[in-house]
């Protein structure tokens, strides 16, 4: 325990390795966060629920942090609500015994592009007759523009960019684009202000009333942008750290330690178990761990659990048995294995408590360094189209943004957050494996 | 069969007569011929009688590589016997099986030649001293950490408190080697055997060292076998001195007698290559060996000293090996220059 505790104080020395146990410990926060925050069942409906889900968000838009290393300021996402506490209704009853509802939704436009799109999703309550909206946009500078009226279904979808008159009413423009542009300017140019777009509604049975809700999709969304299914990026990136932690470590703890002890059992019994042990790793050398997983996602079974399993099952006969039958072999002849011998320690006792416990301070560099080798590995098959079919993973990401030509449309942020992660993360492990190395090594000199 | 019964015998009887009794013991190491096929064998060991009394301390000189650590591992039940018999107490070690042998190395204590690579160097001291207690089934903690508190009092680590949680790294050779010797006795066992205890130890504290396990030795009436090269010392820690020479014993005699009166050609070149020969018979110690010792895999037919013998008898020597002949009282010597004293 005290040498463990200098061996960390001592680890503290290196700032390479503050600095990726910084890294780690954030990324261990931020999953424990997530795990929380957004539950297993809970992310599953968020990656993969579907339209009803994403309908708030904008498609393809990067994340809101890139308007501060632009010029332009691209629009962002707002949504208002029939059901916000700021939004107010005003009814008042005619003489006609029918009642009118009015509520308004101020936009504050301080843009320098135009929305993606813009839609009314509109709820009504009622028996018999359908209430009657019509829309009005105030523009900063004082003009009304009438938007449209309709009668309101029990749910309904009006997308601005879809209303072939009201374009026809803005001079054959995009409605969304031009209802926010300076008159007159062509090619258009956003004009800039406070908008309230005006919602008054007839309603014609007590108790009828409408709930509505204006989405105004922007070009930036959230802190990591959206996909080509609108679904927010946080999500699978947030995600992404437990199950890339979480198989990397597994993967690294079940192969090294395996390994270690099949190594040590080989060494210390000699013999045909060594022979064995050997040819075994020889051949599994060079089999190809990669067609192998993919052969098994294709044919058996793509679950993380199941890679998981066959990685770690082709991993355990690697270079690490050579490499740790070479420090096995000369730690079996050291006076102190033959003295346990000689006081009656079984080969299960010698092995697992007199070689073993020999190479640990080599063996926690070696695993640590591991790490990140695995969670690439992870992500390299999500790449390929083997990652795990439900869970939202950096690599799954990656292979979505691909598969949609993210860089050919420009849409960089798509690729890079999950690469940076990964980079992150790869970095973090193998800067802390390199330290722990320089401070357990010293002491390997006596092997 | 517990240990503590037989503690118990050993201290309240104090036994005499034979502990252990080697017979005609032969320990080959098969060549092998870059992994395939017999290349012959390495003959450490090759017909070695000898009896080991209660409470005697017996050493085994000779030069290097001629045998004396395996001899010593095949009584510690480590190597296995080629031919021959280990006998302990009146029971054969070949037909113990595995719970009778676990018992056996109990009764065995193994003082190494380098205490730091002794002890392992992950362990505290108490854990070192625990382990063969678990091995051997003590059970209850308490009781363990009573024995070893026994123990390392014993061999004078005082406060043991403050050696416990030690790492051998932490400790002098010498307290490195009290703790091997402690390790060696926690059993309470009735034979210790040590390979060179204090060669790698400061000049200083080899004495100390010796006359500790001396002592031990005579408290608990424990039968000892102890290899050295330190001639000068031999008289004053052990009964018996065994020369060993090419896998055989040429020379077997009671300390003093040995030293006053050496017999066995290989013996006399051996005290005059001694460092400290006793001044006394220095002059009589003159005939330094020539030539190489022999291989141990194709060993020189008849005495297997006789290529560098100066005594050499044609004929005999070179054709016959010599049987052991008494050449003074319990005074044994393989050479056929004592045949007619024999008569
Ligand atoms: N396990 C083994 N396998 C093969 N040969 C061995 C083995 N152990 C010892 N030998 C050989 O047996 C011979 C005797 O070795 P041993 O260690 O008994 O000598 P020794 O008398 O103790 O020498 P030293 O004084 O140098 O310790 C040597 O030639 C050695 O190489
Ligand atoms: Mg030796």
């Amino acid at each position: 325990m005290k040498s463990l505790q200098r061996s960390f104080k001592e680890l503290l020395r290196y700032p390479s390795a503050v600095a990726s146990l910084a890294i780690i410990l954030v990324l261990l926060i931020v999953s424990a966060y997530t795990l929380i925050a957004i539950p297993y069942g809970e992310a599953i409906v968020l990656w993969r629920g579907g339209e009803n889900i994403w309908y708030q968000s904008p498609k393809n838009a990067p994340p809101a942090w890139t308007n501060f290393f632009t010029s332009k300021k691209l629009v962002e996402t707002m949504i208002f609500n029939t059901d916000d506490e700021d939004i107010n209704k005003t009814y008042e009853v005619s003489e006609a015994g029918n009642q009118t509802v009015t509520f308004e939704f101020p936009i504050d436009y301080q843009f320098d592009t135009f929305p993606q799109e813009l839609t009314l999703f509109t709820k009504g309550t009622f028996v018999e007759k359908a209430p009657f909206i019509s829309i009005v946009l105030v523009t900063p500078d004082g003009r009304e523009i009438r938007i449209t009226d309709f009668a309101v279904q029990k749910t309904g979808t009006y997308r601005f960019s879809q209303d072939d008159r009201l374009a026809r009413r803005v001079g054959n423009q995009f409605p969304h684009e031009a209802i926010f542009a300076q008159p007159g300017s062509d090619p258009l140019v956003p004009l800039k202000g406070e908008y309230v777009m005006k919602l008054s509604l007839v309603t014609f049975e007590a108790d009828s009333d409408v709930d509505a809700e204006l989405v105004v999709y922007g070009q930036v969304y959230g802190i990591a942008g959206t996909d080509h299914l609108r679904r927010d990026l946080k999500v699978a990136l947030l995600w992404g750290i437990p199950v890339a932690l979480a198989f990397g470590l597994l993967a690294a703890l079940g192969t090294t330690i395996t390994t270690m002890s099949i190594s040590a059992i080989g060494t210390w019994y000699g013999g045909w178990v060594d022979e064995l042990i050997q040819r075994i790793t020889e051949v599994n050398l060079v089999l190809p761990l990669l067609p192998i997983l993919i052969m098994v996602g294709t044919f058996y079974d793509r679950s993380i659990w199941t890679i998981l399993g066959v990685t770690i099952l082709f991993s355990i006969f690697g270079g690490g048995i050579k490499t740790y039958r070479a420090i096995f072999m000369q730690v079996k002849e050291s006076p102190y294995i033959e003295a346990a011998r000689a006081y009656g320690a079984g080969s299960g006792r010698i092995i697992f408590q007199y070689l073993v416990p020999r190479i640990i301070p080599m063996l926690i560099p070696q695993l640590v360094t591991l790490i990140p080798s695995y969670v690439f590995l992870e992500a390299s098959l999500a790449v390929l189209g083997l990652g795990d079919p439900v869970l939202p993973t950096w690599g799954k990401v990656i292979q979505d943004a691909q598969s949609n030509g993210a860089l050919y449309q420009g849409l960089y942020y798509w690729v890079l957050e999950p690469a940076v992660l990964l980079m992150l993360t790869g970095l973090a492990f193998a800067m802390l494996g390199f330290s722990l190395d320089r401070v357990f090594n010293p002491r390997l000199r006596g092997i | 069969m517990t240990e503590n019964n037989v503690v118990v015998d050993t201290r309240t009887e104090h036994k005499e007569g034979k502990l252990l009794t080697i017979e005609n013991l032969q320990v080959w190491f098969e060549l092998r011929r870059f992994g395939f096929g017999n290349a012959g064998y390495v003959k450490a060991v090759d017909g070695v009688n000898f009896d080991l009394h209660y409470g005697e301390a017996i050493a085994v000189v000779g030069e290097s590589g001629c045998g004396k650590s395996s001899l010593m591992k095949t009584i510690l039940g480590l190597n296995i016997p080629t031919r021959g018999e280990v006998t302990f107490d009146g029971t054969k070690i070949s037909g113990m099986g595995t719970k009778g042998l676990k018992w056996y190395r109990s009764q065995v204590g193994y003082v190494q030649q380098d205490p730091f690579g002794a002890l392992a160097p992950f362990m505290t001291v108490e854990r070192i001293l625990e382990e063969p207690l678990i091995i051997n089934g003590v059970k209850s903690k308490t009781e363990r950490l009573r024995r070893i508190h026994k123990t390392m009092e014993e061999v004078k680590m005082f406060p043991v408190d403050d050696f416990l949680n030690k790492f051998p790294h932490m400790l002098s050779g010498g307290q490195q080697q009290r703790v091997v010797i402690a390790r060696a006795m926690i059993m309470e066992p009735k034979i210790i055997v040590a390979d060179e205890p204090v060669s790698m130890l400061d000049a200083s504290v080899r004495v100390e060292i010796l006359k500790l396990m001396r002592g031990l030795q005579e408290t608990h009436n424990l039968a000892m076998i102890f290899i050295t090269h330190d001639l000068s010392t031999v008289r004053f820690f052990s009964e018996r001195i065994f020369v060993m020479y090419a896998g055989k014993m040429v020379e077997k005699s009671p300390v003093d007698e040995l030293l006053d009166d050496p017999r066995h050609p290989y013996t006399l070149a051996l005290l005059a290559a001694s460092p400290e020969p006793d001044a006394a018979n220095a002059h009589t110690y003159k005939e330094v060996p020539p030539g190489e010792p022999p291989s141990l895999v194709t060993p020189p037919p008849g005495c297997r000293f006789h290529p560098r013998c100066p005594h050499v008898i044609k004929g005999l020597c070179d054709e016959k090996e010599p049987p052991e002949f008494l050449t003074g009282p319990e005074h044994y010597t393989a050479c056929w220059l004592f045949q007619s004293e024999q008569a």
